[in-house]
């Protein structure tokens, strides 16, 4: 085909439009439907939202649930959590709008038809810990993606938006997105008054643990590509906590979750020698940390960091001991359930190594590092917060809107809001959608433009890897080492290895310094020079090439956060081995970055963080 | 554990393509069969296998850390409201489960336009659509917005 000739353009105008239809893309468009009934909300995403996003193979628990009806929390008890487990530093505005808003989220899931179980004794929900439900969640996806595409006037799957539009009468101002349907190649320009951005975090920018055919057996699905970032950035809107990866204790191989095995079967995790060992780590942590080891429950990070200082006194592995609770016929059968409710890959580890849990204690093991802003870790765009609660300083426009005018987000994409989960993501999706439906019938006769050379010039930008490869693969005989292109998975690789050995991952012990992240970044600037050269075969590699383009400029803004915080604010999620200690004196702050596209070039600061709740 | 399609029960319906979150099962032009191009990108999360209706998708656990022998198979079925497993190990030991998946019908949930229009003062205030009702308590909980403290606690 013809690259630039006969390939079709499709113009798409809406006043809403939700990029990503995961959960809070799926809430996003709920409530935008809601509020908007003379409005055109589209919902577009690069898979099916029947089965896309984190949530696409289910779960077996809700994990953010306060439970006001039966007075079991209040949405402040619920900032306190998560402001313990991120060693003080969350959005409590964010944090708060979304935990006094999600029980009426979770309650439409059950009256949807979500299976939740039930307290045998109390009729209440059956909880898995304090802030956790269990659910049979096989279906939780397709449920919520009924629910969306009720409210969406039209969901377009199987488009990759790879750019955000601004608009050519203001500048700072979204104008709507651009992308590529992956099936027939049709370029698509939406034009829209508002834009949500709901796409996922960022799996495959660190090293993953797993090698050859087993890397997708990532703990965070492979395909969340980090264009709840890149596309924000790419427009300029401000990030924060872009430092703050995740890295998660879990079960050996296959990443199963270990949270219904500490909370509901009451497991226990021990050394390689059957020790307890946290205690042991106690004074040592306390000199890095100060008080904040003392929290309760046991931030996260810190109890990564016990279990890594255990490895390295050469005590490992370390065990989950379950054959305990597994002697009971009713907990061996949830123990399997849970895996084959949402990390099937876990079941199958076990089954393949003689693993049964009734006979063997199992590993746990520590993750490679994720980006992402719904889970223990609150990395994203810096939003503005609800206009009843937040503080002066965190509020510029619309709940949810970025600091670019018109663009809004939610889920992994909103930085501050740590553990959302997946009800949370949808309740923030909610927040975003009507604050959207609002900006736009404010907007009246000012309409956003958007610019025929601006989309042009993407149309070309966005095909070139299907070019490149055209004319290169001619120069040689066969095979896919080429003097004129990489290969998207070419470029993976290389990000990762860089990232994991200069900017603190799996084979630096999560470790890191000032020259270290220096050399990473230098490195990050050639491979970001080489994404020119990237050489797509076929379409789905052309998704591949632009995925890559999103995790690399994610990388590089974790990258310029982790070297603009000269503490270690997280031990356990990375160290910063020049700066070992947590610094409260200079770093109780968030950090902001925001790039420049012309130039190339961040701009770092810091931001004050207001405690709203004692 | 990656997918692969048994040649023998495909009948190239391209429900799998259709569905994979990670656009990693495509339509082989020779066979005119799926497959799984990319198995290193597979997050074996079932979304194909589940779809299958000639249950012609299976799992055979990563190459690099998963012995061979085992199987975990499902049967998802959306009449009966349930998914079924049955687990094999390499060993030989065996192991059932069933749990339910959904417990209204499909397609049962109510638009959100088929509600009553939102009054304007709902508009600009900060509840979500079906609050206070959905909330099961009186009121949508609010703070004073004259406690903020900057800094460390």
């Amino acid at each position: 085909m013809g690259l630039f000739s006969r390939r079709k353009t499709v113009f798409v105008d809406a006043d809403i439009l939700v990029v990503g239809g995961g959960m809070a893309g799926c809430g996003a468009t709920y409530e935008a439907g809601y509020w908007g009934r003379d409005l055109k909300v589209v919902c577009v995403e690069k898979a099916n939202i029947e089965r896309s996003g984190a949530v696409a193979q289910g779960l077996y628990a809700i994990n953010c649930y306060m439970g006001m009806q039966w007075d079991e929390n209040r949405p402040e008890d619920h900032v306190r959590y998560a402001r313990n487990d991120l060693m003080g530093l969350v959005r409590e505005d964010l944090g708060y709008d979304i935990a006094r808003h999600v029980d009426s989220a979770v309650h439409k899931f059950e009256e949807w038809g979500l299976p939740i179980m039930k307290d045998p004794e109390t009729g209440r929900y059956q909880r898995e810990g304090k802030w956790q439900i269990m659910i049979h969640g096989e279906s939780y996806k397709p449920i919520v993606a009924e629910a969306a595409r009720k409210a969406a006037a039209q969901v377009y799957n199987r488009i990759m938006v790879t750019h955000l539009l601004t608009d050519r009468t203001k500048p700072g101002r979204v104008a709507g997105a651009v992308g590529f349907n992956v099936r027939t190649g049709d370029f698509h320009v939406f034009r829209a008054k508002a834009v949500i951005v709901c796409a996922g975090g960022a799996s495959h920018i660190f090293k993953p643990r797993a090698v050859g055919e087993g890397m997708g057996r990532t703990w965070y699905a492979p395909w969340s590509s980090a264009s709840a970032y890149a596309l924000p950035i790419l427009v300029g809107a401000k990030m924060t906590q872009m430092e703050n990866r995740i890295v998660l204790t879990r079960f050996k191989d296959g990443y199963g979750p270990v949270g219904a095995y500490f909370l509901h079967l009451k497991t226990y995790t021990e050394n390689a020698y059957g020790e307890e060992y946290e205690s042991r780590w106690y004074d040592h942590t306390k000199a890095l940390v100060g008080d904040y080891i003392d929290m309760h429950p046991v931030p996260t990070c810190l109890r990564n960091h016990a279990l890594l200082e255990e490895i390295k006194a050469g005590r490992g592995p370390i065990r989950m001991v379950t054959k305990e609770a597994f002697a009971d016929p009713h907990k061996e059968q949830v123990g399997w359930e849970n895996f084959l409710g949402m990390t099937i890959g876990q079941a199958v580890v076990w089954a393949s190594q003689n693993i049964d849990p009734k006979h063997t204690n199992p590993e746990l093991t520590t993750s490679e590092p994720y980006v992402m802003g719904s889970h223990a870790t609150c990395s994203g765009a810096w939003a503005s917060g609800p206009e009843d609660c937040a503080p002066a300083d965190y509020q510029w426009g619309y709940n949810r809107m970025m600091t670019v005018d018109g663009l809004f987000g939610a889920g992994d994409t909103i930085g501050g809001s740590a553990h959302k989960f997946s009800s949370g993501s949808f309740t923030e999706g909610r927040i975003a959608g009507k604050a959207a439906v609002n900006y736009v019938n404010d907007l009246k006769s000012e309409q956003p433009q958007v610019s025929e050379k601006e989309y042009e010039e993407l149309r070309k930008t966005v095909f070139q890897p299907l070019e490149t490869y055209r004319v290169g693969r001619n120069e040689i005989v066969a095979g896919t080492v080429s003097p004129s292109y990489m290969l998207p998975l070419h470029g993976l690789q290389r990000l990762e290895k860089i990232m994991d050995e200069y900017v603190g991952g799996i084979s630096a012990h999560y470790t890191t310094n000032e020259p270290m992240l220096t050399r990473g970044l230098e490195l990050l600037g050639m491979l970001k020079e080489d994404l020119d050269r990237l050489g797509a075969e076929d379409l789905h590699q052309l998704q591949r090439a632009w995925e890559l383009h999103h995790r690399v400029l994610a990388s590089e803004a974790v990258t310029h956060h982790t070297l603009f915080r000269t503490e270690t604010r997280w031990p356990g999620y990375y160290y910063r081995g020049d700066h070992p200690k947590l610094d409260d004196a200079d770093w109780h702050c968030f950090t902001l970055s925001r790039y420049d596209r012309e130039a190339g070039e961040w701009a770092m600061e810091k931001a004050p963080v207001y405690h709203i709740v004692d | 554990m990656p997918t692969f399609v048994y040649m023998t029960r495909c009948d190239g319906c391209g429900y799998c393509v259709d569905i994979c979150p990670s656009d990693i099962m495509h339509i082989d032009k020779t066979y005119r069969r799926a497959y799984n191009i990319e198995p290193n990108m597979c997050w074996e999360c079932y979304s194909c296998v589940k779809a299958c209706p000639q249950n012609a998708i299976d799992c055979r656990g990563y190459a690099d850390f998963a012995p061979m022998g085992h199987s975990v198979r499902t049967l998802r079925e959306e009449a009966k409201g349930t998914i079924s497993w049955k687990i094999k190990f390499r060993d030989g030991t065996e192991k059932d489960f069933v749990s339910p998946i959904r417990t209204t019908p499909w397609g049962s949930i109510r638009a959100p336009a088929d509600y009553d229009a939102p009054t304007a003062q709902a508009m600009k205030s900060q509840e979500l659509a079906h609050e206070p009702d959905a909330l099961n308590i009186a009121a949508l909980p609010a703070l004073a917005p004259d406690r903020f403290r900057e800094g460390a606690l």
